[in-house]
């Protein structure tokens, strides 16, 4: 290419600079109902295939339930949609417009995609109170960090956290000083408090006793709609108690997609998961 | 409805509640030094002598080097082996400040080259000495080349994620890599002797009583400003971010922040009260060479902090004090047995106090559970 063609290329006149364009801000464009978009996604571990060609749409306002054996790529999966792992191959987009790969987890929150680890992971040195106040939707930048307050409409929104998730009681209690089922509950409520459009809740019964589970499949049952939540659990019963829709992945693909009685009519599903149980 | 809770989120409670007694301590033992050297008699019985002030200067300046370590290791969990590395830099700077004062007065009477260039047969004064017989350009370069170095460095560690021992062993690397540079006569900062045989700072006489007094003063009220900035930095929401990235650092991270940033920051501002530190260590002890630079010295201040307690700040100061009387009273008596002394003391703490001294006081008044009406 010569010089002069370069020349007429960066003066193209029909052409807007990125740093020109104005930027869009994260508002997540639905227009066409659907808020994730998993598409042809691939990664392997040191040549183990931890996802293979996967596909998966989420609907904005659903509550979905992701199904499948140890190994079966649940964790990978969100792993790569939170941004801490890159895929090989395939694409990742949050609505229509914004490509979730290549961002950082920091990112990610930021855009609105919450995410409760499978065990329970709190800040357990700080109270409970504190750990809602550093989950807050809020500037997480360092100098707005540093000069920030505890102003009043902070502290309604987390004492309304505090009393959805039931730990109005032990709101200045460390936060490692609680039970196993309410830490679970204190991370939820960490995702809340960020206002997220899209809950990632990995095993969120785990350790639960039968009440606590109960609590925790009406407060699931009752997010979605408003916000879009994504479940991956184990204990079948539960999955039955909340799921519309459930998605069984087996050896890092969609292996079947449908309502509980669907899946647990499909033959290949009884073949490989359910089979192995009864 | 209960100012206990919402007391743990306003920096500035914090500091009321945690700084007064502290600086109280400090400021009545540096008035009391600094008077009873310069008003009463030799004689007299309360008098301190001139050796006493500049040796609690000399322990202020190490409690200040602790506090840094503390602010990233008790904290933030850094575990910094190469802390002496940044303490060294400032006393370097401090040190050819120093270098610069002399002017002629030197063994060979020339009024632009310190000694051990004329002794290299150096005809010129090499390109970084230059600006460093000015004393605001010197005490820029205290601050400056230390934070250069522990944003790079923190920067390319924290962005990769390197953490725990990793972090540890590559810190430990800095300081031994700039220890060895430091011992090059051609580095032109000395070689092995360092920088020494200063004459005055700022036209005061370093000798004199008068000055020693004032610098030790200083010194302390660097070490209470640098408590008292420390506690706002870390009591605000900078500092609970801070504490969760020890606790939880994937939790902080998929809650928003940009954890790598977080520490880069935190590690910058600990290299400078390092820097600082050492800028205040020169001019009382009277020499700085590449030995400040060894791995030994870097791993002596986390025994310090190990001590005193982590994660308190005043802990770090009380095991910086104490470690030190240790040493200086111990190396007069038995010299040889004092390493052995440091790495049992450095066992049983990690082993019997894992809290150190401060988690002890704490044991014996154990600290109110919260009443149901705070909790409510």
């Amino acid at each position: 290419m010569s010089v002069r063609d370069v020349m007429q290329e960066v003066a193209r006149r029909d052409h807007v600079w990125p740093f020109l364009m104005p930027s869009r801000g994260p508002r997540v464009d639905v227009s066409h109902s659907v808020i994730l978009y998993i598409e042809g996604l691939s990664v392997s571990f040191d040549g183990f295939k931890a996802l293979n060609n996967l596909n998966l749409y989420v609907n904005d306002g659903e509550l979905r339930c992701l199904i499948g054996a140890n190994g079966a790529g649940k964790t990978t999966l969100m792993d790569i949609i939170t941004g801490k792992t890159q895929p090989d191959e395939g694409e990742v987009y949050f609505g229509r417009s914004i490509d979730l790969l290549g961002r950082s987890e920091a990112e990610i929150a930021e855009l609105g995609i919450g995410r409760k680890f499978q065990k329970p992971t709190v800040f357990e040195a700080q109270t409970v109170y504190a750990n809602l106040e550093l989950a807050m939707k809020s500037d997480k930048r360092i100098l707005p960090v540093l000069t920030s307050r505890l102003t009043p409409e902070k502290r309604e929104r987390i004492d309304e956290i505090l009393d959805t998730i039931g730990l109005s009681e032990q709101r200045a209690l460390d936060a490692g000083s609680l039970s196993h089922g309410q830490k679970q509950w204190l991370e939820i409520g960490m995702l809340l408090i960020a206002d997220p459009r899209v809950l990632l809740v990995d095993e969120p019964v785990a350790g639960m006793t039968a009440q606590e589970t109960e609590r925790t499949a009406q407060l699931l049952t009752s997010l979605a709609g408003e916000r879009t939540v994504i479940v991956v659990e184990h204990d079948m019963e539960f999955v039955r108690s909340i799921a519309r829709t459930v998605t069984v992945l087996h050896q890092g693909s969609v292996l079947a997609e449908g309502t509980m009685d669907q899946v647990q009519n499909n033959p290949d599903v009884i073949e490989v998961y359910l089979g192995e149980e009864q | 409805m209960n100012h206990s809770l919402y007391g743990q989120f306003s920096a500035l409670h914090q500091l009321r509640e945690r700084a007064p007694l502290f600086l109280a301590v400090l400021f009545g033992v540096t008035i009391y030094a600094a008077t009873c050297n310069l008003l009463l008699a030799e004689d007299s019985v309360f008098h301190v002598s001139t050796y006493t002030v500049t040796l609690l200067g000399k322990y202020l300046c190490f409690a200040l080097l602790a506090m840094a370590v503390d602010v990233v290791w008790g904290y933030c969990g850094i575990l910094s082996l190469g802390h002496g590395a940044f303490f060294a830099l400032g006393g370097y700077a401090m040190g050819m400040y120093l270098m610069r004062q002399i002017g002629d007065r030197g063994v060979y009477g020339n009024p632009l080259l310190p000694d051990f260039m004329v002794f290299l047969n150096w005809q010129e004064l090499p390109w970084y000495w230059h600006g460093f017989d000015q004393f605001w350009f010197a005490m820029l370069m205290v601050l400056l080349v230390p934070g250069v170095l522990a944003f790079v460095f923190g920067f390319l560690a924290f962005r990769s994620r390197v953490a725990g021992v990793y972090l540890s062993i590559m810190t430990q690397a800095l300081t031994y890599a700039l220890m060895l540079a430091f011992f090059r006569n051609e580095m032109g900062f000395g070689g092995n002797n360092g920088l020494t045989d200063f004459k005055d700072i700022l036209g005061f006489d370093l000798q004199a009583d008068g000055t020693r007094v004032v610098l030790f003063v200083i010194t302390a009220v660097v070490l209470g400003l640098a408590y008292c900035t420390s506690q706002l930095i870390l009591s605000s929401r900078f500092g609970r971010v801070i504490v969760g990235v020890r606790d939880a650092e994937a939790r902080a991270r998929f809650v928003g922040y940009r954890t790598e940033m977080y520490k880069v920051w935190l590690f910058v501002y600990s290299a400078l009260l390092a820097a600082m530190a050492g800028a205040l260590y020169v001019p009382q002890v009277g020499i700085i060479n590449p030995g400040e630079f060894s791995p030994l010295n870097s791993i002596e201040i986390v025994v310090w902090v190990a001590v005193g307690g982590r994660g308190t700040l005043y802990g770090a100061v009380i095991g910086a004090l104490l470690v030190n009387y240790a040493k200086t009273r111990f190396t007069a008596v038995l010299p040889e047995v004092w390493l052995f002394a440091l790495g049992a003391l450095f066992v049983c703490v990690t082993v019997f106090l894992p809290r150190g001294l401060v988690g002890l006081a704490q044991r014996w008044r154990p600290r109110p559970a919260a009443t149901p009406e705070e909790a409510a």
